[in-house]
């Protein structure tokens, strides 16, 4: 298992076993997204307390979810990166930043457009929603850092470093509606307990999330690709690879 | 692994670890402004000035609600089921306003004890199903009945 591994790490190889990866990948997203979408928005029933408004969870769920997933990959490529020099690593951590960033902001953005007709304000300074705006300018933050240090090495450690430190953030927003109280909601399903969501609204949910995962998934390697690309032009297998 | 690579797994940990306890300390210490309101047991307790704004939650109590004749004052107490706190209010209410709905009453305590709300927001629960199924827990009693919107 460790020799696929030491493998993968290798540009070329992951260059080649990722183009079929993505294939695939996309087949499930679509799949994933088409059905989590039609029996969240036809088939599920409309809610007892919020009626149809809270349909709009299926997107805002899985996007938060996203924005703290996407932080841990981009934090733990950086940290091994950091410790263990692998190129890939780097390329991969960032890779996600704008993805993720762009998970946090469509979370903001349909947390606000949710909020304003169930709570009656598009945006308040509560533990969670300010925890996750941090989150947005983490993201923000790590890609101008990484853009501002020419040096690429330089750069990447800069950037891990800034990663390591904003892993305290994740906790944070997880937990902030059991530590204190807030106009958000506490969790519905991440928690030990039963998730406390009819099985009808749960399952396009779950569908939803697995189509964000593996949607994520797929992007990051299409961005992965193309940095491996640009920084291994002068390689021989980079260089067939751009001249097909 | 070799010593190289240990010492920079260290440096990362600590780095995790430095921060984590960093922010656990300052969290602690803000604890009280992390709140995003207060409940109607920390006013009975003396915890707020008058005429400072504050943001009160709770539980718009059964039967409390009230409505003048302008059709905008509303009153209504708040309770967290050990306090109450009469709550007047003139302006719009959101559409999960209703008595037993969990709310943020965003206003200033008056002498008399009244807390004068400027803004009010409704806050929803974790909790997600279809009608029918609200209807039947209702009926068996593991759920107590929620009005409709309030007139």
């Amino acid at each position: 298992m460790w020799q696929f591994f030491h493998k993968l790490a290798s540009p070329k190889f992951f260059y080649d076993f990722s183009s079929r990866l993505i294939f695939w990948l996309a087949i499930v997203t679509i799949i994933l997204m088409a059905s989590g979408l039609y029996m969240g928005l036809v088939e599920a029933p409309p809610d007892y307390q919020q009626k149809d408004s809270y349909r709009i969870m299926f997107i805002h769920v899985p996007a938060a979810w996203m924005s703290m997933f996407v932080y841990m990959v981009m934090a733990i490529t950086g940290a091994i990166n950091l410790i263990w020099r692998i190129k890939l690593a780097d390329i991969i951590s960032m890779s996600c930043a704008p993805l993720g960033a762009s998970f946090t902001f469509l979370a903001l953005v349909t947390g606000s457009i949710w909020g304003k007709p169930m709570w009656g304000t598009w945006w308040v300074w509560d533990a969670r929603l300010t925890s996750e705006l941090i989150l947005l300018f983490l993201y923000l933050g790590y890609m101008a850092l990484r853009a501002s240090i020419e040096d690429k090495t330089n750069a990447s450690r800069a950037a891990a470093v800034l990663a390591l430190v904003g892993v305290v953030n994740i906790p944070i927003i997880h937990y902030s509606v059991e530590w204190w109280n807030t106009l958000h909601q506490g969790p519905t399903v991440t928690k030990f307990d039963k998730p406390s969501i009819h099985t009808s609204m749960l399952i396009p949910l779950l569908l939803m999330a697995f189509a964000f995962k593996t949607y994520f998934v797929s992007v990051l390697l299409v961005r992965t690709r193309t940095e491996l690309l640009v920084r291994e032009f002068r390689s021989s297998w980079a260089r067939k690879e751009l001249s097909k | 692994m070799n010593p190289k690579r240990k010492k920079r797994l260290i440096y990362v940990v600590l780095i995790v670890a430095g921060v984590g306890a960093a922010a656990a300390l300052m969290v602690t210490a803000f604890q009280q402004n992390m709140m995003y309101f207060i409940t109607p047991t920390e006013i009975a307790a003396g915890a707020v000035q008058q005429g400072r704004s504050i943001r009160l939650g709770g539980v718009v109590s059964e039967g409390s609600l009230r409505r003048e004749n302008d059709g905008l004052t509303v009153h209504f107490k708040v309770t967290d089921n050990a306090n109450e706190v009469p709550v007047r209010y003139k302006g719009i209410l959101p559409d999960l306003f209703r008595e037993g709905q969990g709310i943020i009453a965003i206003g200033k305590v008056t002498a008399d004890n009244l807390f004068v709300a400027d803004e009010v927001l409704a806050k929803h629960d974790e909790n997600y199903m279809p009608p029918e199924v609200m209807e039947a827990l209702e009926k068996s009693g593991a759920k107590s009945p929620h009005k409709p919107e309030a007139k």
